[in-house]
């Protein structure tokens, strides 16, 4: 049995439509990485699994039972449905002390007195807190308040977490300590998580399955981090998870070209994963390599020592590419600024192409 | 680990949205609102052009065309306009002189410009009629005795008499506004002037000036608006000359006409006249708020580079320190005296000084006692009331946000607009016996419920601020740890506008105390109220009991107004 089941959601905020007949299966046990650009709806997913909105059409399932359906008029209120949720600014309530925010759920749900204190000293544990039982929030760094956040997700529901963007506040260093900390907590409780980000690399570090949200709130593609590395269903996803080079192509008396100011002939072959005679092709910076027999001949306009590898701005005739070199291979070999170069595409994917 | 029971039926309920918390609180807040606001409106409309079968312009024009009517229009626009004016000038000065300039003492006069809004204007009224009274004033027989003077040099039951005491009462509407302008605005602009080589003057004058103008012309009217409305001050002066305003007219319309149906009409269409005159000052005002905006007043506070008055300085001080205490300290001090002296007109000599004032108001007096008690009630209960229903609604029009919204707060608005006068009248209509055969008339309630409706617009102002401070999903957060609506309230959003709430109480609180223009049209026998009971103290004649009675008023407006600061100061440390 699915623990979530979102069928046919559909929300607008007046006449904006943000979600528009979402369907999302999440297993249980598992972290599911919900991503997309700023804007896209994610925070709206998170709040109508919650209860916080209502949406215009569809079905919420948890656990098989149904939370919301349009059709059958049923809205269960939020706070039956037993959701831990780490919100996108904490909302710690800063009238309360640190024990009495986390305290706060296991009250509502009646808990005896001797019982509530081991669960709040547990979840204090759980996120290297203990000592700050006592403090209000307001004397709490922001990395602090985001764990407390954690810590009262917890014992609201052991079972079920939904993390809006609940490390984006942090240092670079505590973010990474962090993902590591919800990782061994997930897999120590089996708890089922939604983690909302819109930062791809943390998704795939931490997620099992991933779904990609497009700007207009469909979903773009739903896998694991190798899936949608090794075969990104379509340019958005293959440009929003890394960063990317789009280059026009045209077949032409079957042979590629490169479809610039002037057309440059790169393969003397049709390449076996296009479809068509126009495409766009994408490819990542540390796929292009510098060879001296390519025929595409290039000139760097810009390089970058990045101290474990070299960043090239490489112009072709009408477009400028990004290439990665790793700098501390053998045959490394460092490009200067003006000098002509052969460009040679490994790993290279076709799209489709708008004006096609 | 919590099994997630679900009754069926409450799902049914919620998604339905047949009952929720949410709706039913709106729904309270409309019936609310239209009750204590919109009948009385709506029946002063009605008695004003209905005659009991059929619309009927002619006694609506027959009033405005009345020859005593027109005198009080005229006069109730001479004293807006000029006590406006001067209230300007005075204000601008003083704001000026205490933002821009290097002169000494600015606390102790910023203290001081704090003090008349601690008195009720009718009381400041009273006791400047003490002093200048045309018969019998005490400066003016010293005067009169001092330089052998047959007629008083001064009368204050008068047009002028009346501009003179409310610029005294109100230019310090206009200085708040002015200095904190000038305490916004940016010094650069004037120093660059200074720098490229203009003078002074000239700085004040194309700079500094135009730049406070919203600011002025907000305070400005203000002022105005509250002139116009003001019924204390023109009582307390007017009334033994027969000089009346509008407020005044329409209250002795009402009385004259002893419950007619024909009086109460007049009086219902002076009303609208009345309002029809402050809302072209609110409209002006409403357009002057939303366009006057400048962007050289910033949000931070900066300090100004101060214009150094060198010679002038100390002859400015002693103007200014005069000025000051004679409009502030000198009344207080008047009214002190007089409660202490054995009967009005006697000089302040030891042997005729005598406690026996506020024994006689307080054992002898069965009304006084009761007035106490009445405005202590009174104040407690529409404050209660206030509190209530004016975080509820702020609740309702920024939480629920509902479709009508906009309607909830324009009604919850509309009472402070019109001036107390005019909401008197329309509770009387509505509550002797309208709607439903209630009558409230003669009754301490229809003053409460008069008080709620001026009022409450008070709390919803600073419940919603507060309000808009709780981010949403702090509720939310609450709703998702387990906790129901009702809960939430309870738990979140009510702790964190605390504070907001018990200052909104005391907003409430110590106007009604001091409370006059409505209840003088309201009370009854058993349900006079402080304001009520100085008012006929002295229109009895009974001066010395009336002062009496006012420094016990006075005493205890001060005394809550810094309770009121104590809490808090209180909040702003924890
Ligand atoms: N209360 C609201 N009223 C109107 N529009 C809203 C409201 N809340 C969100 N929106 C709109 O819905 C869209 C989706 O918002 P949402 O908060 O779900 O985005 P998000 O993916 O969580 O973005 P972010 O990564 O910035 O948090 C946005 O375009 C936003 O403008
Ligand atoms: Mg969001």
């Amino acid at each position: 049995m699915e623990k979530v089941e979102l069928e046919g959601i559909c929300v607008s905020y007046g006449e904006h439509m943000v979600l528009r007949d979402l369907s999302l299966k999440i297993e249980p046990g598992q972290i599911i990485g919900i991503v997309g650009p700023s804007g896209c709806g994610k925070t709206t997913i998170a709040r109508a699994i919650c209860g916080f909105i209502k949406p215009q059409q569809g079905t919420i399932k948890i656990d098989g039972k149904t939370m919301f359906s349009h059709k059958d008029r049923v809205d269960i209120p939020p706070e039956q449905r037993h959701i831990g949720v780490v919100f996108q600014d904490y909302a710690i309530w800063p009238h309360l002390s640190v024990y009495d925010n986390i305290a706060y759920p296991l009250k509502k749900r009646g808990l005896p007195k001797e019982e509530i204190s081991p669960r709040v000293h547990y979840a204090l544990e759980q996120v290297n807190m203990v000592a700050y039982e006592k403090y209000m929030p307001s004397q709490l760094s922001g990395g602090q308040q985001q764990r407390v956040a954690i810590a009262r997700a917890l014992t609201s529901s052991s079972d079920f977490l939904i993390m809006d963007e609940p490390i984006t506040n942090l240092d670079a260093k505590l973010r990474e300590q962090m993902l590591v900390e919800i990782r061994i907590l997930q897999q120590r409780l089996g708890t089922t998580i939604i983690y909302i980000t819109h930062d791809q690399e943390a998704a795939m570090q931490l997620c099992d399955k991933i779904v990609i949200l497009a700007p207009d709130g469909s979903i773009a593609q739903i896998g694991s981090d190798e899936e949608i590395i090794r075969n990104p269903a379509n340019r958005f996803v293959f440009q929003f998870i890394g960063v990317s080079n789009f280059i026009p192509v045209v077949i032409d008396d079957g042979k590629a070209f490169f479809d610039l100011e002037k057309k440059i002939p790169y393969k003397s072959h049709i390449p076996g994963k296009m479809t068509g005679t126009k495409a766009m092709l994408g490819i990542r910076p540390m796929d292009i390599v510098f060879d001296e027999d390519s025929p595409v001949r290039a000139t760097v306009a810009q390089a970058i020592f990045l101290g474990n590898m070299y960043n090239y701005f490489v112009r072709l005739p009408g477009m400028e590419i990004r290439v990665q070199q790793i700098a501390i291979s053998e045959n490394a070999k460092s490009y200067s600024e003006g000098q002509e170069v052969g460009l040679a595409f490994l790993e290279e994917r076709y799209f489709e192409r708008e004006d096609a | 680990m919590f099994s997630r029971a679900i009754n069926r039926d409450l799902a049914h309920l919620e998604g339905k949205g047949g009952f929720s918390l949410d709706r039913l609180m709106i729904i309270l807040c409309y019936v609310a609102l239209i009750t204590v606001v919109i009948l009385p409106v709506f029946m002063i409309l009605y008695y004003a052009f209905w005659d009991g079968t059929k619309i009927d312009i002619a006694m609506f024009k027959q009033v405005i065309f009345q020859k005593s009517n027109i005198r009080s229009m005229w006069n109730t626009l001479v004293i807006g306009v000029f006590s406006t004016a001067l209230a300007t000038a005075v204000g601008v000065f003083f704001a000026w002189l205490l933002g821009r300039s290097d002169i000494p003492m600015k606390g102790l006069m910023k203290f001081l410009f704090s003090i008349p809004f601690m008195i009720p204007p009718f009381l400041a009224a009273m006791s400047w009629d003490m002093m200048f009274s045309g018969r019998g004033g005490y400066v003016n027989k010293a005067l009169m005795s001092l330089f052998n003077l047959t007629k008083a040099p001064f009368n204050i039951n008068s047009v002028a008499g009346i501009i003179v005491i409310e610029v005294v009462y109100y230019f310090p509407f206009v200085y708040m506004q002015v200095v904190s302008a000038l305490e916004r605005m940016d010094p650069t602009l004037e120093e660059s002037a200074r720098i490229a080589g203009a003078s002074q003057l000239y700085v004040i004058r194309r700079i500094t000036l135009p730049l406070t103008i919203p600011a002025i012309s907000s305070g400005m009217l203000l002022v105005l608006i509250t002139s116009l409305s003001n019924y204390g001050i023109p009582a307390m002066l007017g009334y033994s000359q027969s000089i009346f305003t509008l407020p005044t007219m329409i209250v002795e319309l009402m009385n004259r006409a002893g419950g007619s149906f024909e009086g109460i009409r007049q009086s219902a269409a002076l009303s609208i006249v009345l309002v029809f005159i402050v809302s072209i000052a609110l409209l002006v005002q409403r357009r002057l708020l939303t366009h006057g905006r400048y962007d050289i007043i910033k949000g931070k506070s900066m300090r100004p580079m101060l214009i150094k008055l060198r010679g002038a300085k100390y002859p400015l001080l002693a103007f200014s320190l005069l000025f000051l205490s004679l409009i502030v300290v000198a009344p207080i001090v008047m009214i002190i005296l007089v409660s202490f002296v054995k009967a009005y007109g006697l000089p302040f000599l030891a042997k005729n000084l005598t406690l026996a004032n506020f024994r006689r108001i307080f054992v002898g007096n069965i009304m006084v006692r009761d007035s106490v008690k009445n405005s202590l009630f009174l104040a407690f209960s529409a404050a209660s009331f206030c509190l209530l229903l004016g975080t509820m609604l702020a609740y309702v029009i920024y939480k629920v946000k509902p479709k009508g919204g906009t309607a909830l707060e324009m009604m919850a608005v509309l009472p402070y607009s019109l001036p107390g006068t005019v909401m008197a009248i329309g509770c009387i209509l509505a509550w002797s016996g309208a709607f439903f055969g209630i009558t409230l008339y003669n009754t301490i309630w229809i003053i409460l419920v008069a008080y709620i409706a001026r009022y409450l617009s008070y709390v919803l102002k600073s419940s919603s601020a507060a309000l808009q401070q709780v981010h949403g999903s702090l509720e939310e957060a609450a709703r998702s740890c387990g906790a129901s609506h009702m809960q939430t309230l309870k738990d979140v959003t009510l702790p964190l506008i605390k504070p907001a709430m018990i200052s909104g109480f005391f907003l409430v609180f110590l106007p009604c105390m001091r409370e006059l223009t409505t209840s003088i049209l309201l009370y009854g026998p058993k349900s006079r109220t402080l304001g009520v009971a100085i008012y006929q103290l002295r229109i009895n004649g009974q001066i010395a009991p009336a002062a009496a009675l006012s420094v016990v008023t006075i005493t205890l407006i001060i005394i809550c107004n810094n309770i009121v600061k104590a809490i808090t100061r209180d909040k702003k440390r924890g």
